[in-house]
């Protein structure tokens, strides 16, 4: 039972948040302030979720095989490698640091 | 390209939601309306240590506020009646939403991408509670290191301005400043905060 109102809740929540900018702005463009602050949603939220996924841990902030891989996926990036082969790169350097 | 991760984090999903008390019914659901792996997670581990169906909705619901800005950012992509807007919105995941961004939000490629993910999500997510634990965790694999990197390789492009890089540095500070004080999903959502330096002139 509880597992179900998490699951209606949790969906309802989600539907609404994906559907607010399309429904109430539709195919409209911003101009002006607002065009300065929503261009910046992107590098914001995708850093913060690089951190949140690199050193994030039940609520505290460790520093683990997980640093690693994506030091080295940085550096393949930073040589114009494929996105997919730093992700590759990323997943076996913290597989190998983890076992060390 | 972006199809083996989504597949095995569903099935590392329908792998972790029995353990945490949810139905098969209830799991598949749960992929099928939200379509968002780490709310979906975050609700999971919350229950699965005991937490309140209260603390579970609060965490999920904080970790999936982030698609309200992300949701204005690709605005333009959508046509149509509200109501098509709204069934199409739900195709706007993290991966679709960053790779679209990289084209403006181009309505094929957000939609293309969302298409693709959500089957791979459903039918990992049915694997996985098929399988049950006999494949190890997304960490054996080293897939939380690669997700870190896929984040980074979407931001990467997006970091062309001062303005940008100074508003992402100051996202990143207060993720890992905020991290041990308060529930998951909290620091995104006050990260987002960073935005705000758009206002200046």
């Amino acid at each position: 039972m509880t597992a179900w109102i998490v699951v209606v809740a949790v969906g309802v929540i989600t539907v609404l948040c994906k559907a607010a900018g399309p429904v109430l702005l539709g195919g409209r463009k911003l101009t002006g302030r607002t065009l300065a602050v929503v261009e910046l949603i992107g590098p914001v939220l995708l850093v913060a979720l690089v951190v949140t996924q690199t050193f994030g841990a039940h609520r505290t902030i460790v520093v683990d095989a997980r640093l690693a891989g994506v030091g080295a996926a940085l550096v393949a990036l930073l040589f114009r490698a494929p996105l997919i082969v730093a992700m590759i790169l990323a997943a076996v350097v913290t597989v190998l640091v983890r076992h060390l | 390209m972006l199809a083996p991760g989504p597949l095995l984090f569903g099935i590392s999903f329908g792998l972790l939601a029995p353990s945490a008390g949810m139905s098969h019914g209830a799991t598949i659901v749960f992929s099928a309306t939200t379509f968002a792996g780490s709310a979906q997670f975050a609700a999971v581990s919350v229950l699965g240590v005991g937490g309140s169906a209260i603390a579970a909705i609060v965490a999920a619901g904080l970790l999936n506020a982030r698609y309200a800005p992300m949701s204005v950012a690709a605005a333009s992509a959508f046509e149509g009646p509200w109501w098509r807007r709204l069934l199409e919105a739900q195709l706007i995941v993290d991966e679709s939403w960053a790779i679209s961004g990289r084209t403006g939000y181009r309505r094929a490629i957000l939609l293309g991408a969302g298409l693709l993910l959500y089957p791979l999500w459903i039918v990992g997510t049915t694997l996985g509670l098929l399988v049950g634990n006999r494949l190890g965790t997304p960490e054996d694999y080293g897939l939380d290191g690669a997700f870190a990197a896929l984040f980074l390789g979407l931001a990467l492009p997006t970091l062309r301005s001062p303005r940008a890089i100074g508003a992402a540095t100051l996202a990143g500070g207060i993720v890992l400043v905020l991290t041990p004080f308060v529930p998951a999903g909290v620091p995104l959502i006050a990260a987002s905060a960073a935005c705000l330096i758009g206002l200046r002139r």
